[in-house]
Parts: structure tokens; sequence; C-alpha cells
């Protein structure tokens, strides 16, 4: 792996990214490793087609929804920075006392809000802020399978809706999505130690 | 408990008289026996049962008294109360028979007291929370286990090297590594029998439990090694044996003890072997398995009392039995400390302070460490009574003192409870939804870590496992998704039975399963007006029409009747088809009572869609008798038996008869006879005509009675067709108005499961008619008759059942409609039924008293 200074000394701006994502220096440097290794071409960012590449993203019932998660705005490219602040989301959350953070400064990316928001998009594919039933249903089609009958799915979602559904639109707002889940620990289970 | 104790009771005695006679009779034919022979004590041949049974029928009184007593339960864990008893017993044993009897046995208590217990955890472990704690537990178990033998064994070999112990221990360095190994193992029945009552959070007791559990596995082997150590002699045992010895220890660890083999059985067994029975099966073994465990776990701790009082095994020490109660808890603190600190490292939620406090404080030492030391060879190991005197100290002393103490020490250090909050259809997705995106994330940071593994071994499970071993039909509904929502069912409508079914009370509107909204107002009426839009009419008038107290009864008792009541015909078919295990008998089973639930809740779940139509026709709220009158009119059967004289019919009833032409119908009416009983009723009011109050019944007479006619009303009235045969009857207030698209959910969720079965059925035309006659037979079993005011008239002009009809297709605009429900409506296909050539027959009755 080399010696890690001389890594991180490669990474562009890397301390702007540092302190907007909160990785640490080690992993910033495991990150780049991977974001190269991903890069078939060397070609300095990632297309869809090398994310889809790996294995076993592609048995992963999201899987599709997950890359995408990575191309915001339909772009094609991802570079470094993206990267890193897609995975932030998924560092876990320290406990450090919220008083000594600039209050003006923006969330971090791994806030609870911000782990829920990432979940929430994937449902939410037209990006109009609320889950209709429509993408309930598509999103329980993905994950329960075949084993489960069109018309019980569809029951299933609907009953979701309604579950969540507070002000009656037939469809969950991410306002609702949160409170639907308040009794969850998100920090926990949106987290992956290996991130820090 | 004692419910499962008689049974055991009765064996040996029923035994008992079984084995008294075959003995008598031999001596009859000979020599007549001398004097009265007619007693005779057979003890010895029913002793063991009997004395099984005896000891059951103890612990199960013993267990009621102490629940008689809530305050005293709350504060002592049942364990502790239960060893006090076998103390007692014990005594009062060995003052009457001058000896000790009846202990603890090693081989029993391994054999068949611990198998069920660790059986029956292993079988209700939360599996999810412990394959995530997984390094954690075995951590404890394995690390935590070899250090705590091993610091405890030696430091009372340097207790007794300085002199603390009397010279009379005659015990080397082995000897106290035998006894630390096997008064180091935290005790897994103890543990959960104080954890239990406890309630410490899930992550917390998972740990400690799945640790107590396979710990026993390393103290067994260990104590195994130290013991062919310590029969050998400490002068023979070479360098190289104790190489042996480890390899001893690999070999046997791997091979796994018994006791975590059944722990891991109890594991494996819970997925597919629920997947695969059914639910009242799952139910039986549910309960076995939990009584089985509690028996043993009862007598495991009298016996433990009772052993306890033997003083021929006792040899006290004072140095060592301080000294060991010193040490496992010095020691097992230590340890969980170090171990804590090094898992902290790996661990996403580090274990904090208090947890490992408790978790240190929660090593109880049970019947695992007793049964070991009392299995010890006194030839070979010459302290052995010392040993277990300070064995069921210290067991007595963590049982006792430890669970008495652990409840207000958690409280005090406000651990975190364990919170239990209600499965929602949202978390179960979600959760499901978190899992698949940090297996993906995983994946894209390249780390094959706990949540890879896990996705790999739940595609694997899916792929191959449990095609393997799930019954294909239950394979198919295997899904957890599915299974929470079908959960949410049926506690919804047990909930809404419960009830009585007053489900749109004054605080309005809510699912119970459903977390309670943030305002009780806003869910009721404005929010309802505002969902349903056009669907639901909302008239709070008619809601709160002022009823008697005894209609109320009335209704809601009917309204349970009908709802629980089975279904004569239909059990009949399915005594049946319990000869022949068709393929599809599972299905037909969950479709039963997922109808059954479904029928309940559609109840409260009135669609409005399919009753407009209704509404048109003028369907008004009654007066409380005329609802009444309803629901005895509801009771006629559909089959061939004659309906009751309504005692109104002469006068004013109406009756609609609704034919089913399609030749598609014919082939369901058998079907529906099958349905047997079938009560319909459609209560609607429509306030806005002139608070004119009209009743409507739909009764589904037999059809010989009532020849078809066919009228222009049947063009007009397809809505008919599904009507009569599985509507409910319902009173107003039972009724809940839910909005549309709340509906549709479970009338999708209804079709899709009838529509497994039947396909469905095609609407048909409905004809109104009049047939006085079938009223006549009616029997006259309610006074509610009486109250039936005769003032009802036919009401259903062509006109208004036409622009009810369009009001059904564009139901928005009419926003005064009010609504009565269908309660089962048409979306039951099944129930759709019409005999092949029979004409199907609906009734209505049309008043509209107040005109």
């Amino acid at each position: 792996m080399g010696s890690r200074s001389s890594h991180a000394a490669i990474i562009p701006d890397v301390d702007n990214i540092r302190r907007e994502t909160g990785f640490s220096q080690a992993s910033l440097v495991r990150l780049h490793h991977r974001f190269q290794a991903l890069d078939r071409n060397k070609k300095g960012y990632l297309s869809r087609m090398d994310l889809q590449q790996i294995g076993a993203l592609a048995v992963n019932p999201l899987g599709d929804r997950i890359i995408d998660s990575f191309f915001p705005d339909g772009s094609q490219r991802l570079d470094f920075p993206g990267f890193v602040r897609v995975l932030a989301h998924f560092r876990p959350v320290e406990d450090e006392d919220p008083g000594i953070r600039d209050p003006k400064a923006p969330e971090p990316l791994n806030s609870r809000m911000n782990k829920l928001r990432f979940a929430f998009q994937l449902y939410d594919q037209d990006r109009d802020g609320k889950i209709s039933r429509h993408e309930m249903l598509q999103v329980l089609r993905l994950m329960v399978g075949v084993q489960v009958t069109e018309e019980q799915l569809e029951s299933i979602a609907d009953r979701t809706v309604q579950e969540a559904d507070e002000d009656g639109d037939g469809a969950v707002s991410f306002l609702e999505f949160t409170k639907s889940l308040e009794k969850m620990n998100i920090e926990q289970k949106m987290s992956i130690r290996i991130l820090k | 408990m004692l419910r499962a104790a008689l049974p055991l009771l009765g064996l040996p005695l029923a035994g008992a008289g079984a084995a008294e006679t075959p003995t008598q009779e031999p001596r009859a034919p000979g020599e007549p026996p001398p004097g009265l022979a007619l007693f005779r004590w057979q003890w010895h041949e029913v002793e063991a049962p009997y004395l099984v049974a005896l000891w059951i029928l103890v612990a199960s009184l013993a267990k009621i008294v102490f629940h008689l007593s809530r305050k005293v339960t709350s504060l002592v864990p049942e364990s502790c109360l239960l060893i006090l008893l076998g103390l007692v017993l014990g005594g009062i044993v060995l003052a009457v028979a001058k000896k000790a009897e009846y202990q603890l046995e090693p081989g029993t208590f391994f054999l068949f007291l611990l198998p069920p217990i660790v059986l029956d955890s292993g079988y209700f472990m939360p599996s999810r929370l412990f394959f995530d704690n997984l390094g954690a537990i075995l951590t404890y178990a394995v690390v935590g286990t070899l250090w705590n033998a091993f610091t405890t064994g030696t430091a009372l070999w340097g207790l007794q090297q300085a002199g603390l112990v009397a010279p009379r221990v005659q015990a080397g360095l082995l000897d106290f590594l035998l006894f630390g190994s096997l008064i180091s193992a935290v005790d897994p029945v103890a543990v959960l029998a104080v954890f239990e009552e406890v309630h410490v959070n899930e992550t917390l007791f998972i740990i400690v439990f799945g640790e107590s559990l396979l710990n026993d596995a390393v103290t067994v082997v260990l104590y195994k090694v130290c013991n062919s150590f310590v029969e050998m002699g400490s002068a023979n045992v070479q360098v190289t044996d104790y190489l042996k010895g480890v390899a001893y220890l690999t070999a046997e660890m791997t091979s796994l003890s018994a006791i975590l083999a059944v722990t891991m059985c109890g594991l494996g067994c819970k997925k597919y072997v629920e997947a695969n029975i059914s639910h009242k099966s799952r139910t039986a073994v549910k309960y076995t398995m939990k009584t089985l465990a509690s028996c043993a776990e009862t007598v495991i701790f009298m016996l433990l009392g009772i052993s306890a009082v033997d003083s021929s095994k006792w040899a006290w020490d004072s140095g060592l039995v301080l000294g060991t109660l010193f040490f496992i808890l010095f020691f097992r603190a230590l340890g969980v400390v170090l171990q804590t600190w090094v898992l902290n490292q790996f661990r996403l939620v580090p274990l904090d302070k208090i947890d490992q406090v408790v978790m240190s404080y929660g090593g109880l030492r049970g019947a695992v460490a007793f049964a070991l030391v009392i299995l010890l060879d006194r030839t070979k190991v010459p302290a052995k009574d010392y040993f277990v005197a300070t064995t069921i100290v210290v067991v007595f002393f963590t049982v006792i003192v430890q669970g008495l103490t652990i409840k207000p020490l958690v409280k005090w250090l406000k651990v975190k409870r364990s919170e239990h909050h209600k499965p929602t259809l949202n978390q179960e997705l979600h959760e499901h939804t978190f899992d698949h995106i940090l297996a993906a994330v995983e994946d894209v940071v390249g780390h094959h870590g706990y949540h890879y593994w896990r996705d790999r071994w739940e595609q694997f499970d899916k792929k191959y496992l449990s095609q393997l071993l799930m019954r294909r039909s239950a394979y198919r509904i295997r899904d957890q998704i599915w299974d929470v929502y079908y959960r949410l069912n049926i506690r919804d409508a047990i909930s809404f039975v419960d009830q009585g079914g007053h489900v749109l009370s004054s605080t309005g509107l809510t699912l119970p399963s459903m977390p309670s909204r943030n305002s009780v107002a806003e869910t009721s009426v404005t929010n309802l007006l505002r969902e349903s839009g056009s669907g639901a009419c909302l008239d709070l008038q008619v809601i709160d029409t002022v009823r008697s107290g005894r209609d109320r009864e009335d209704a809601v008792m009917h309204h349970l009747l009908c709802g629980g009541l089975y279904k004569p015909r239909r059990r009949y078919k399915a005594s049946c088809s319990r000869h022949f295990i068709s393929e599809d008998a599972q299905e037909r089973q969950d479709k039963e009572v997922f109808q059954q639930n479904m029928k309940r809740r559609l109840e409260s779940f009135k669609s409005t869609k399919h009753n407009i139509c209704i509404t048109k026709s003028k369907l008004r709220p009654r007066k409380a008798g005329h609802r009444k009158k309803d629901g005895v009119a509801n009771t006629e059967t559909t089959n061939g038996k004659p309906p009751r004289d309504l005692g109104f019919q002469d006068t004013a009833a109406v009756v609609l008869t609704v034919e089913s032409e399609e030749e598609s119908d014919s082939s369901e009416t058998e079907k529906e006879d099958d349905e047997g009983i079938i009560f319909v009723a459609r209560a609607t009011g429509e306030v806005l005509q002139e608070g004119k109050v009209s009743g409507s019944l739909e009764v589904c007479p037999s059809p010989r009675i009532i020849p078809p006619s066919p009228t222009c009303a049947e063009k007009e009235l397809p809505w008919k067709s599904g009507q009569g045969d599985l509507a409910v009857y319902v009173s107003s207030e039972t009724t809940k108005i839910v909005p549309v698209d709340m509906q549709t959910g479970w009338n999708q969720s209804i079709s899709s499961l009838e529509s497994l079965a039947s396909p469905p059925c095609t609407q048909a035309p409905a004809i109104t008619h009049l047939p006085p006659y079938p009223l006549v037979a009616e029997e006259p079993q309610t006074p509610l008759h009486q109250s039936y005011d005769t003032c009802s008239s036919f009401t259903f002009p062509p006109s208004l059942a036409k622009a009810g009809r369009s009001r059904s297709e564009s139901s928005a605009d009419i926003p005064q409609q009010q609504e009565l429900q269908p309660l089962m409506g048409h979306e039951d296909p099944s129930h759709l039924s019409l005999g092949a050539a029979k004409p199907r027959w609906h009734i209505q009755f049309n008043r509209s008293g107040q005109l």
C-alpha cells in the first residue's frame, strides 16, 4: 500500500474533502485506493459502468438505485469528492459535543437527517419530495421478490403508505418518513464501522 | 404450569392402577390370599414417575402461590423463591427421612432438565440480534470463560499458598484449576430466570444471555480436560500432556458440546419449522416448549435448594468460600472490562460503562456448576466436599443476592430498558432497505464486512436453503414484509373485536396498529372528510343517533357473533378436506384465517364505492328499533330455510331480488351455499333528503321460494349482484367510515387472497322483486320485531336508482351523500357465487318511514 502520507498527498484537495466529510486521513486513503481500483481505465472518474461491474451490487435489489444516488442530477461522471461525499452518509456518528460545532456550519453528512434523506431519495424516484403509492410499490416489488402476488404487494403498499401518511395526501413526505422511523436507531442502522 | 402438570400426574396414577391388577390376578386361581389383600402398597412400581409428577405438582403449586402475590414476585425473582422453597422442602425431607433424598443428579440434570431449557431459549432467541452481536458473544463466552477459569483457579491456589485456606483442604494447583473451570461458567438458567424479569435493553440481554448459553460448551470441555489431568495425578502430567490437552480442547470445541448443538438446533428450527407447520401447530410447539422449559427450570431450582440441605456432602472452609466469592466477582468484572475495551475498538455501538457493570454483575452461577461439582470423583479430588460447599454458597449467593439486587441496580444505574413498540410496516420495509443499502455500500467500498456476509447468506438462504427446507406453499408466503402485514391485519382485527366493534368512537378513527397521530381531532372528522374527498360521507348526526344502551349492546353482540361464528357449511367442507391432504390445504387454511380476519376488519372499513348505489336506492339511517330489526332479519339463512316472518312485510316491505343470469356466476352459487348463513345488512343514512329515514335490508332467501322476476330496475342495479351474499349486519354506530383510498387497500388484499381460489365474478344485473311469502315463516324470536314500525314502504323509483348509479361514478361531487357500508362487499369474490341455473336472490327492504 505504500506510505500513507504519500498517498494522502495525491488526493486532490484533500483538506477540503476531509472537512466536508469528516473522514479520517486513513479512511480517505483507503477510499481513494478503492476509487482507483474501480476506475478501470484510469480516466480519473467513475462511470455508471464501473459501479455496475461490482458483482454483488448487481444482485442487490436496490443496487441500481444506489448507483443512481452516486450520480446526482443525471451526471455521468463521479469524481473522488463526489464518491466520498456519498459514502460519508454512512460514517458512524461520533458523540461529539454538539456545542463545539460551529452552529453556522452545515449539518454533517452523517447526521441522522442526512442518512434518512439518503434512504428517502432511494424511494422517491421522481424527486418530488414524496413517496407515492406507486413508488412504494416499486420498491416493494424489488425487495419482496416473487413469492408474493402483485395484488398482495399492492395491498402492502397501500397499507404502508396509509400507515405513514399523516396529512392524507396519499403519499409519504420526508417529514412523514422521518416520523415513521423516529423510534429506530438510524444512527446505528445506517452506519458502517470501517468508514470512520 | 398446573395444567401441564396434571396430565403428568395422572400418568403415574393410572399406571398404579394398571400395575395393581396384574399382580393380583395370578394369585387368585391358586390359594386365596390370606386375610385382606385388597390393598397393597405398590410403591416401588410407581415410584419414579410418581415422584416426577409429585415434584412437578409441587413446583406448579409453588409457582401459582408465588404469583398470587404480585408484590413478592415483582421484588424477588422466582428463582430465589424456588431455591428457598427447595431449602424448606429439603429440610422437611431431611427431618422425616433422616437422610437427604431427591437431590439434583447430574445425569438427570444434563439429560432431562437442561435440554428443554436450552432448546427453548435457542428457539426463542431473536436470531437477528444474536448474529448481530455474535462477535461480542463469542468473545465473552470463550475468552471470558477461559480467563475466569484460569484466574480464579490460580488465585485460589495462591490463597492456599498464602495460608489463608485451611490445610484441611487438600488440593493442588490442578484441583483449583478444575474448580475454577467449573465455577466460572455463567449459568443460562439462572441468567434467563433473572434477566427475563429485569428487561434490560436487547443488546445487553443478548450478550449476557448468549454468553451464558455458549460458554457452557467451553466450561464443560475445560472441566473435562482438567478432570483428566487431575485423575492422572499432577505428578504424572508431562509438558506434552498439556499440549495434548490443548489439542483435546480444540477438538472438543469444534465438535461442539451438546448444549451448543441444542441451542443451534433451536435457532435453526425456528425459521424453517415455523414456516412448514400450520398456525395451530406453531402455537402448540411454542407452548409445549415453554411449558417444558418452565417445568425444568422450576424443578432445577427446587432441587438445588433441596440438595444444599444434605450436610453429609459439605465441608466448610471460610477462607475458601469467601475467597472464591471474591475472586469470581472480581475476575468477572476485570475480564468484562478488559474484553469490552478490546471489543469496543471494533464495535459500531460501544458498550458503555453501565453495560459493563450489568454484565459483570449478571454473571450468575447456577445448576451447571453444581452438577459438575457433584460429578467430581472424591477419591481423585480429596477436596471435593469443600468444593461442593463452596459451589453451593456461590450459586446461592449469585442467584439470591445478585438476583435480588440486580433489578434495583438496573433501575438505579438507569440502564436503557428494552422498549416495546409495535412493528409497523414502514419500519419493517425501511429496515430491509437499510440492510440492502449497507450491503451495497460495503460493496462499493470494497470491504467485505458483516453486512456483506449477511446479504450473501440471505441470498443463499433464499435460493437454496429455503427452497430445500420449506414447503412450496410455505415458502411462497414467507416474506418478512408480508408477514408483518399479515400480523398487523390480525392484530387490528383482534383489537377491533376487543373494543366491541366501537371503532368509530368520539375519539375518531384510528387503526389500532398505526402509530398514534398527533392530534386525535385532526384524524377524526376533518381529516376523514379531506381524505375521502368524495368517497365517504361522514355525517355526525347519523353516527351519533341516540340509541339506547340495550340497542347498542344487541348490535355489538350480533356483530361479534357474526364475526366470530364459524360458518357451518364451510366447516363441513374443511373437515372433509382434512382427510384428503390436498396440495392447497395450507393455502386454504391460511385463506380462511385471513378471510375471517378481513371480514372483521371490513366491518369497520366499509368501502364506499361499492355501496354508493345503495345510497341512491334511498337507504337511510333507521331508528334504533329498525336497526335491531334488521339484525334479526338478517339472521335468515340462505340455504333452503324459509326466511322468517318479519312482521312488516304486508305493509311495506319491498323486496328486491337480484338475479344474476350470467352463466359465469352459476358455478359459484354452490360456493355461496357453502358459506352457510350469510348476514347482509346495509344501513345507509342519507341525511340530506329532508331527514327521511329509511331502512334497507338485504337478505338472500332461498332461491326456490322466490321466483325470478326481472324488472326494469335490474339494469339499474348492477351493484346488487355482489352485495347480498356477504354483507354482515352492522349497525351504523359500529361502522367506521373510511376514505376510499384506504379501503382499496383492504379490498385488494382480500381480493388478492380470494382470487387465488376463485375467479372474480362478474356483476350481475339486479332485479327488484317483491316476494310476500318468504317472510311469513320467520320465527318470532325476539321482541325487537314488535318495535319495528310498519310504515315502511317501497321506495325505489328508477330515476333515483339511475341517479344513484351516476353518483357512484362521480361520487366526489356529492358531498351530502350518506353512505352505508358494504361490510364485506363483493370484494370477496369467492362468496359471489351463483349456482348453475340457480338464480340468486336479494331481497331488499326499503322503507322510508318518515317520508
